[in-house]
Protein backbone atom coordinates (compact mmCIF):
# COMPACT_ATOMS: atom_id res chain seq x y z
CA UNK A 1 0.00 0.00 0.00
CA UNK A 2 1.31 3.45 -0.78
CA UNK A 3 0.10 6.29 0.74
CA UNK A 4 -0.09 9.97 -0.76
CA UNK A 5 0.47 12.45 1.15
CA UNK A 6 -2.09 15.85 0.29
CA UNK A 7 -0.87 18.70 3.03
CA UNK A 8 -2.74 20.57 0.27
CA UNK A 9 -6.14 19.95 1.34
CA UNK A 10 -5.19 21.12 5.03
CA UNK A 11 -3.50 24.29 3.52
CA UNK A 12 -6.46 25.59 1.68
CA UNK A 13 -8.20 25.29 5.03
CA UNK A 14 -5.54 27.67 6.16
CA UNK A 15 -7.65 30.75 7.49
CA UNK A 16 -9.76 27.72 10.09
CA UNK A 17 -6.34 27.05 11.51
CA UNK A 18 -5.24 30.81 11.78
CA UNK A 19 -8.78 31.44 13.69
CA UNK A 20 -8.15 28.25 15.70
CA UNK A 21 -4.79 29.11 16.43
CA UNK A 22 -5.66 32.52 18.13
CA UNK A 23 -8.81 30.95 20.03
CA UNK A 24 -6.44 28.93 21.47
CA UNK A 25 -4.06 32.04 22.49
CA UNK A 26 -7.13 33.81 23.77
CA UNK A 27 -7.90 30.25 25.88
CA UNK A 28 -4.48 30.06 27.20
CA UNK A 29 -4.21 33.84 28.03
CA UNK A 30 -7.82 34.08 30.19
CA UNK A 31 -6.87 30.78 31.75
CA UNK A 32 -3.56 31.77 32.49
CA UNK A 33 -5.09 35.52 34.02
CA UNK A 34 -7.57 33.45 36.16
CA UNK A 35 -5.17 30.72 37.38
CA UNK A 36 -2.84 33.73 38.68
CA UNK A 37 -5.72 35.47 40.24
CA UNK A 38 -7.22 32.27 41.87
CA UNK A 39 -3.16 31.04 42.50
CA UNK A 40 -3.02 34.64 44.67
CA UNK A 41 -6.49 34.34 46.70
CA UNK A 42 -5.50 31.02 47.52
CA UNK A 43 -2.04 31.22 48.58
CA UNK A 44 -4.15 34.61 50.88
CA UNK A 45 -6.83 31.67 51.86
CA UNK A 46 -3.92 28.96 52.63
CA UNK A 47 -2.87 31.60 55.66
CA UNK A 48 -6.28 32.17 56.78
CA UNK A 49 -7.07 32.21 60.52
CA UNK A 50 -9.80 29.61 59.88
CA UNK A 51 -9.11 25.95 59.79
CA UNK A 52 -12.22 25.13 57.82
CA UNK A 53 -10.52 27.86 54.95
CA UNK A 54 -7.26 26.64 54.59
CA UNK A 55 -8.31 22.51 54.69
CA UNK A 56 -10.42 23.63 51.67
CA UNK A 57 -7.92 25.29 50.04
CA UNK A 58 -5.61 21.97 50.35
CA UNK A 59 -8.34 19.61 49.11
CA UNK A 60 -9.15 21.56 46.33
CA UNK A 61 -5.11 21.76 45.57
CA UNK A 62 -4.78 18.12 46.04
CA UNK A 63 -8.40 16.78 43.90
CA UNK A 64 -7.61 19.23 40.99
CA UNK A 65 -3.72 18.06 40.84
CA UNK A 66 -4.80 14.38 41.07
CA UNK A 67 -7.71 14.16 38.66
CA UNK A 68 -7.36 14.05 34.72
CA UNK A 69 -7.85 17.34 33.09
CA UNK A 70 -10.63 15.92 30.71
CA UNK A 71 -12.49 14.63 33.76
CA UNK A 72 -12.78 18.32 35.09
CA UNK A 73 -13.86 19.69 32.09
CA UNK A 74 -16.61 17.11 31.66
CA UNK A 75 -17.71 18.07 35.06
CA UNK A 76 -17.62 21.44 35.17
CA UNK A 77 -19.24 21.38 31.63
CA UNK A 78 -22.59 19.49 33.32
CA UNK A 79 -22.17 21.23 36.52
CA UNK A 80 -22.72 24.82 35.52
CA UNK A 81 -26.07 24.18 33.95
CA UNK A 82 -27.16 22.39 36.73
CA UNK A 83 -26.37 25.69 39.13
CA UNK A 84 -28.36 27.60 36.71
CA UNK A 85 -25.25 28.80 34.64
CA UNK A 86 -25.48 28.46 31.34
CA UNK A 87 -22.10 29.61 29.09
CA UNK A 88 -20.83 28.79 25.85
CA UNK A 89 -18.26 25.85 25.82
CA UNK A 90 -15.29 28.52 25.51
CA UNK A 91 -16.06 30.11 28.51
CA UNK A 92 -16.95 27.50 30.64
CA UNK A 93 -13.48 25.90 29.20
CA UNK A 94 -11.60 29.01 30.28
CA UNK A 95 -13.30 28.19 33.78
CA UNK A 96 -11.90 24.95 33.48
CA UNK A 97 -8.53 26.07 32.67
CA UNK A 98 -8.24 28.70 35.22
CA UNK A 99 -9.16 26.27 38.13
CA UNK A 100 -7.02 23.70 36.48
CA UNK A 101 -4.24 26.30 36.70
CA UNK A 102 -5.35 27.46 39.46
CA UNK A 103 -4.41 24.83 41.67
CA UNK A 104 -1.04 24.41 40.27
CA UNK A 105 -0.45 27.89 40.80
CA UNK A 106 -1.04 28.12 44.36
CA UNK A 107 1.39 25.30 44.91
CA UNK A 108 4.16 27.17 43.15
CA UNK A 109 3.13 30.34 44.45
CA UNK A 110 3.24 29.26 48.03
CA UNK A 111 6.39 27.99 47.52
CA UNK A 112 8.04 30.97 46.65
CA UNK A 113 6.88 33.25 49.92
CA UNK A 114 7.72 30.37 51.96
CA UNK A 115 11.35 30.60 50.11
CA UNK A 116 11.47 34.47 51.70
CA UNK A 117 13.78 34.06 55.01
CA UNK A 118 11.89 35.64 58.26
CA UNK A 119 15.55 36.76 58.91
CA UNK A 120 15.90 38.90 55.54
CA UNK A 121 12.36 40.83 56.27
CA UNK A 122 13.35 41.61 60.20
CA UNK A 123 17.14 42.55 58.70
CA UNK A 124 14.78 44.79 56.08
CA UNK A 125 13.08 46.72 59.09
CA UNK A 126 16.67 46.48 61.17
CA UNK A 127 17.84 48.79 58.26
CA UNK A 128 14.69 51.03 58.65
CA UNK A 129 12.46 50.38 55.61
CA UNK A 130 8.92 51.27 55.72
CA UNK A 131 6.66 48.15 55.42
CA UNK A 132 5.72 48.78 52.61
CA UNK A 133 9.27 48.69 50.90
CA UNK A 134 10.07 45.21 52.98
CA UNK A 135 6.85 43.24 51.10
CA UNK A 136 8.25 45.19 47.33
CA UNK A 137 12.23 45.05 47.88
CA UNK A 138 12.65 41.92 50.13
CA UNK A 139 9.33 39.82 50.12
CA UNK A 140 8.23 40.37 46.43
CA UNK A 141 10.65 41.13 44.21
CA UNK A 142 12.95 37.93 45.03
CA UNK A 143 10.02 35.71 45.50
CA UNK A 144 8.39 36.72 41.91
CA UNK A 145 12.00 35.52 40.63
CA UNK A 146 11.49 32.41 42.64
CA UNK A 147 8.52 31.54 40.85
CA UNK A 148 9.13 33.11 37.48
CA UNK A 149 10.58 29.65 36.29
CA UNK A 150 8.02 27.62 37.52
CA UNK A 151 4.90 29.56 37.10
CA UNK A 152 5.93 30.03 33.16
CA UNK A 153 6.32 26.07 32.62
CA UNK A 154 2.84 25.76 33.89
CA UNK A 155 1.73 28.42 31.76
CA UNK A 156 3.17 27.04 28.79
CA UNK A 157 1.43 23.19 29.92
CA UNK A 158 -1.86 25.24 30.27
CA UNK A 159 -1.66 26.37 26.81
CA UNK A 160 -1.02 22.68 25.19
CA UNK A 161 -3.89 21.50 27.85
CA UNK A 162 -6.43 23.62 25.75
CA UNK A 163 -6.25 20.98 22.97
CA UNK A 164 -8.28 18.82 25.19
CA UNK A 165 -11.27 21.73 25.17
CA UNK A 166 -12.10 20.81 22.10
CA UNK A 167 -13.86 17.83 23.91
CA UNK A 168 -16.56 20.75 24.61
CA UNK A 169 -16.11 21.60 21.81
CA UNK A 170 -14.84 24.88 22.73
CA UNK A 171 -13.47 27.31 19.79
CA UNK A 172 -9.37 26.77 19.42
CA UNK A 173 -7.20 24.96 16.89
CA UNK A 174 -7.90 20.83 17.53
CA UNK A 175 -11.39 21.87 17.31
CA UNK A 176 -10.80 23.41 14.13
CA UNK A 177 -8.03 20.32 13.37
CA UNK A 178 -11.87 18.29 13.37
CA UNK A 179 -13.87 20.07 11.64
CA UNK A 180 -11.02 19.48 8.86
CA UNK A 181 -10.27 16.32 9.43
CA UNK A 182 -14.12 15.54 9.01
CA UNK A 183 -14.19 17.44 5.46
CA UNK A 184 -10.96 16.53 4.09
CA UNK A 185 -10.51 12.78 5.27
CA UNK A 186 -6.71 13.96 5.76
CA UNK A 187 -6.13 12.93 9.17
CA UNK A 188 -2.41 12.20 9.25
CA UNK A 189 -1.99 15.74 7.37
CA UNK A 190 -4.35 17.91 9.33
CA UNK A 191 -2.48 16.69 13.05
CA UNK A 192 1.02 17.07 11.65
CA UNK A 193 0.22 20.54 10.92
CA UNK A 194 -1.59 21.26 13.60
CA UNK A 195 1.36 19.94 16.05
CA UNK A 196 3.64 21.63 14.47
CA UNK A 197 1.85 24.50 14.84
CA UNK A 198 1.25 23.72 18.62
CA UNK A 199 5.29 23.37 18.57
CA UNK A 200 5.48 27.23 17.34
CA UNK A 201 3.02 28.55 19.45
CA UNK A 202 5.07 26.75 23.09
CA UNK A 203 8.47 27.81 21.49
CA UNK A 204 7.23 31.65 20.69
CA UNK A 205 6.20 31.73 24.29
CA UNK A 206 8.98 30.07 25.90
CA UNK A 207 11.06 32.71 23.83
CA UNK A 208 8.86 35.54 25.12
CA UNK A 209 9.35 34.38 28.99
CA UNK A 210 12.81 34.32 28.63
CA UNK A 211 13.07 38.01 26.96
CA UNK A 212 10.61 39.04 29.94
CA UNK A 213 13.04 37.29 32.76
CA UNK A 214 16.07 38.70 30.92
CA UNK A 215 14.83 42.00 31.23
CA UNK A 216 12.56 42.24 34.89
CA UNK A 217 14.92 39.62 36.70
CA UNK A 218 18.08 40.98 35.62
CA UNK A 219 18.40 41.70 39.74
CA UNK A 220 20.62 39.22 42.39
CA UNK A 221 18.23 37.73 45.04
CA UNK A 222 20.77 37.12 47.89
CA UNK B 1 -32.88 9.06 34.60
CA UNK B 2 -30.87 5.65 34.87
CA UNK B 3 -29.54 4.18 38.15
CA UNK B 4 -26.36 3.44 38.54
CA UNK B 5 -26.07 -0.34 39.34
CA UNK B 6 -24.02 -2.97 38.99
CA UNK B 7 -23.49 -3.40 35.89
CA UNK B 8 -22.79 -0.09 35.41
CA UNK B 9 -19.80 -0.25 37.83
CA UNK B 10 -18.55 -3.28 36.85
CA UNK B 11 -18.42 -1.27 33.04
CA UNK B 12 -16.24 1.36 35.11
CA UNK B 13 -14.26 -1.25 36.59
CA UNK B 14 -13.05 -2.33 32.93
CA UNK B 15 -12.53 0.48 31.46
CA UNK B 16 -10.13 1.18 34.71
CA UNK B 17 -8.82 -2.37 34.00
CA UNK B 18 -7.78 -0.21 30.37
CA UNK B 19 -6.47 2.71 32.15
CA UNK B 20 -4.21 0.65 34.58
CA UNK B 21 -2.64 -1.10 31.57
CA UNK B 22 -1.96 1.42 29.67
CA UNK B 23 -0.38 3.91 31.89
CA UNK B 24 1.64 0.59 33.07
CA UNK B 25 3.02 -0.38 29.08
CA UNK B 26 3.55 3.47 28.75
CA UNK B 27 5.78 3.62 32.00
CA UNK B 28 7.43 0.35 31.44
CA UNK B 29 8.04 1.10 27.51
CA UNK B 30 8.65 4.70 28.26
CA UNK B 31 11.20 4.16 31.02
CA UNK B 32 13.22 1.68 28.77
CA UNK B 33 13.45 4.42 26.20
CA UNK B 34 13.55 6.61 28.56
CA UNK B 35 17.42 5.61 29.75
CA UNK B 36 18.23 5.48 26.02
CA UNK B 37 17.21 9.08 25.71
CA UNK B 38 19.04 10.14 28.85
CA UNK B 39 22.41 8.52 28.10
CA UNK B 40 21.97 9.70 24.44
CA UNK B 41 21.23 13.34 25.79
CA UNK B 42 24.45 12.99 28.27
CA UNK B 43 26.91 11.65 25.93
CA UNK B 44 30.16 13.13 24.70
CA UNK B 45 28.85 12.64 20.51
CA UNK B 46 27.52 16.51 19.82
CA UNK B 47 24.70 14.92 16.97
CA UNK B 48 23.05 12.08 19.74
CA UNK B 49 23.01 15.24 21.84
CA UNK B 50 21.36 17.62 19.67
CA UNK B 51 18.92 14.79 18.39
CA UNK B 52 17.47 13.62 21.38
CA UNK B 53 17.16 17.19 22.44
CA UNK B 54 14.92 17.41 19.52
CA UNK B 55 12.89 14.80 20.18
CA UNK B 56 12.16 15.66 24.33
CA UNK B 57 11.62 19.76 22.42
CA UNK B 58 9.23 17.79 19.91
CA UNK B 59 7.12 16.31 22.95
CA UNK B 60 7.28 18.59 25.89
CA UNK B 61 5.88 21.68 22.54
CA UNK B 62 3.03 20.04 21.92
CA UNK B 63 0.01 18.88 23.59
CA UNK B 64 -0.36 15.13 24.66
CA UNK B 65 -3.53 15.25 22.60
CA UNK B 66 -1.94 15.67 19.38
CA UNK B 67 0.90 13.57 19.69
CA UNK B 68 -2.25 10.63 19.76
CA UNK B 69 -3.77 11.73 16.73
CA UNK B 70 -0.56 12.08 15.19
CA UNK B 71 0.76 8.17 16.36
CA UNK B 72 -2.75 7.07 15.95
CA UNK B 73 -3.34 7.66 12.02
CA UNK B 74 0.25 8.03 11.63
CA UNK B 75 1.07 4.25 12.18
CA UNK B 76 -2.00 3.29 9.70
CA UNK B 77 -0.15 4.94 7.04
CA UNK B 78 2.34 2.87 7.56
CA UNK B 79 0.79 -0.24 6.03
CA UNK B 80 0.37 -1.97 9.54
CA UNK B 81 -2.47 -3.02 10.25
CA UNK B 82 -2.85 -2.65 14.27
CA UNK B 83 -5.66 -2.26 16.80
CA UNK B 84 -6.47 1.31 18.39
CA UNK B 85 -4.54 -0.50 21.45
CA UNK B 86 -1.28 -0.66 19.70
CA UNK B 87 -1.51 2.30 18.49
CA UNK B 88 -2.43 4.49 22.10
CA UNK B 89 0.14 1.91 23.72
CA UNK B 90 3.01 3.24 21.16
CA UNK B 91 2.12 6.99 21.49
CA UNK B 92 2.41 6.65 25.17
CA UNK B 93 5.28 5.06 25.33
CA UNK B 94 6.87 7.60 23.19
CA UNK B 95 5.51 10.71 25.21
CA UNK B 96 7.07 8.64 28.78
CA UNK B 97 10.60 8.39 26.67
CA UNK B 98 10.67 12.05 26.18
CA UNK B 99 9.81 13.22 29.32
CA UNK B 100 11.64 10.21 31.66
CA UNK B 101 14.72 10.77 29.07
CA UNK B 102 14.68 14.40 30.19
CA UNK B 103 14.22 13.65 34.15
CA UNK B 104 16.71 11.44 33.92
CA UNK B 105 19.17 13.34 31.90
CA UNK B 106 18.94 16.05 35.01
CA UNK B 107 19.19 13.33 38.00
CA UNK B 108 22.50 12.02 35.78
CA UNK B 109 23.77 15.43 35.31
CA UNK B 110 23.00 15.99 39.41
CA UNK B 111 25.20 13.50 40.78
CA UNK B 112 28.53 14.75 41.59
CA UNK B 113 31.15 14.92 38.77
CA UNK B 114 33.57 13.78 41.29
CA UNK B 115 31.86 10.30 40.54
CA UNK B 116 32.80 10.14 37.26
CA UNK B 117 36.43 11.37 37.85
CA UNK B 118 36.65 8.47 40.29
CA UNK B 119 35.13 5.85 38.10
CA UNK B 120 37.69 6.88 35.47
CA UNK B 121 40.09 6.77 38.10
CA UNK B 122 39.41 3.64 39.12
CA UNK B 123 39.99 2.55 35.27
CA UNK B 124 36.06 1.57 34.85
CA UNK B 125 34.79 1.95 31.22
CA UNK B 126 31.71 3.40 29.92
CA UNK B 127 28.86 0.56 30.63
CA UNK B 128 30.59 -0.21 34.54
CA UNK B 129 30.61 3.52 35.32
CA UNK B 130 27.17 4.20 34.35
CA UNK B 131 25.55 0.64 35.27
CA UNK B 132 27.17 0.60 38.34
CA UNK B 133 28.11 4.02 39.37
CA UNK B 134 26.33 7.08 38.08
CA UNK B 135 23.00 5.30 37.33
CA UNK B 136 21.96 4.00 40.95
CA UNK B 137 22.63 7.48 42.19
CA UNK B 138 20.71 9.35 39.43
CA UNK B 139 17.88 6.55 39.64
CA UNK B 140 17.88 7.78 43.56
CA UNK B 141 18.03 11.20 42.76
CA UNK B 142 15.08 10.80 40.50
CA UNK B 143 12.69 9.27 41.99
CA UNK B 144 10.12 12.32 43.31
CA UNK B 145 9.90 13.33 39.54
CA UNK B 146 9.58 10.10 37.80
CA UNK B 147 6.82 9.70 40.76
CA UNK B 148 5.00 12.77 39.66
CA UNK B 149 5.21 11.76 36.06
CA UNK B 150 3.36 8.57 36.83
CA UNK B 151 1.12 10.98 37.81
CA UNK B 152 0.91 12.61 35.14
CA UNK B 153 0.75 9.55 32.96
CA UNK B 154 -2.09 7.93 34.54
CA UNK B 155 -4.30 11.18 34.48
CA UNK B 156 -2.99 11.75 30.50
CA UNK B 157 -4.14 8.13 29.38
CA UNK B 158 -7.83 9.75 30.24
CA UNK B 159 -7.19 11.73 26.53
CA UNK B 160 -7.18 7.86 24.76
CA UNK B 161 -11.10 8.73 25.37
CA UNK B 162 -11.02 11.46 22.92
CA UNK B 163 -9.40 9.21 20.03
CA UNK B 164 -12.35 6.48 21.35
CA UNK B 165 -10.11 4.29 23.03
CA UNK B 166 -12.55 2.83 26.09
CA UNK B 167 -10.38 3.48 29.18
CA UNK B 168 -12.02 4.97 32.21
CA UNK B 169 -12.69 8.25 30.86
CA UNK B 170 -14.80 6.66 27.95
CA UNK B 171 -16.48 4.77 29.85
CA UNK B 172 -17.61 7.03 32.25
CA UNK B 173 -18.84 9.30 29.60
CA UNK B 174 -20.81 5.78 27.71
CA UNK B 175 -22.52 5.75 30.95
CA UNK B 176 -23.24 9.28 31.87
CA UNK B 177 -25.35 9.79 28.33
CA UNK B 178 -26.77 5.92 28.97
CA UNK B 179 -28.09 7.09 32.67
CA UNK B 180 -28.35 10.68 32.14
CA UNK B 181 -26.31 11.41 35.73
CA UNK B 182 -23.65 13.13 34.29
CA UNK B 183 -22.15 14.85 37.74
CA UNK B 184 -22.79 11.38 39.57
CA UNK B 185 -20.72 9.68 36.89
CA UNK B 186 -18.06 11.81 36.49
CA UNK B 187 -18.05 12.26 40.39
CA UNK B 188 -17.21 8.54 40.44
CA UNK B 189 -14.68 8.16 37.97
CA UNK B 190 -12.18 11.70 39.38
CA UNK B 191 -12.58 9.50 42.90
CA UNK B 192 -11.15 6.90 41.28
CA UNK B 193 -8.85 8.56 39.61
CA UNK B 194 -7.67 10.25 42.91
CA UNK B 195 -7.54 7.06 44.40
CA UNK B 196 -4.58 6.12 42.52
CA UNK B 197 -3.03 9.12 42.22
CA UNK B 198 -3.34 10.84 45.57
CA UNK B 199 -1.08 7.94 47.20
CA UNK B 200 1.50 8.41 44.39
CA UNK B 201 1.86 12.05 44.52
CA UNK B 202 2.08 11.80 48.52
CA UNK B 203 4.89 9.35 48.30
CA UNK B 204 6.97 11.52 45.94
CA UNK B 205 6.65 14.23 47.89
CA UNK B 206 6.85 13.05 50.70
CA UNK B 207 10.28 11.47 49.36
CA UNK B 208 11.36 14.57 47.90
CA UNK B 209 10.80 16.53 51.38
CA UNK B 210 12.49 13.23 53.16
CA UNK B 211 15.57 14.00 50.62
CA UNK B 212 15.80 17.49 50.82
CA UNK B 213 16.34 17.05 54.68
CA UNK B 214 19.20 14.67 54.01
CA UNK B 215 21.08 16.79 51.64
CA UNK B 216 20.97 19.57 54.12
Amino acid sequence: MTYTFDFGAVLDRAPELLWGSLGTLGLALAGMLLALVIGILGVVARTSKSEITRTLVIVFVEVVRNTPFLVQIFFIYFALPLMGIRLNPTVTAIIALGINGGAYAIEIIRGGVESVSRGQIEAGFALGLHKADVFRLIVLKPALRAIYPSLTSQFIMLTLTTSVCTSIAAYELTSAAQRIESDTFRSFEVYFTVTAIYLVISTLMMGLFALISRHYFNYPTR
Amino acid sequence: MGPIGENEFFFLMQGLKWTVLLAIVGFIGGGIFGILIALLRTSKTKVARRITAGYIGVFQGTPLLMQLFVVYYGVALLGIEVNAWIAVAIAFTLHASAFLGEIWRGSIEAVPKGQTEAANALGLHYVSRMKDVILPQALKISMPATIGFLVQLIKGTSLAAIVGFIELTRAGQIISNQTYRPLLVFGIVGAIYFIICWPLSHAGSGLEKRMAKAAR
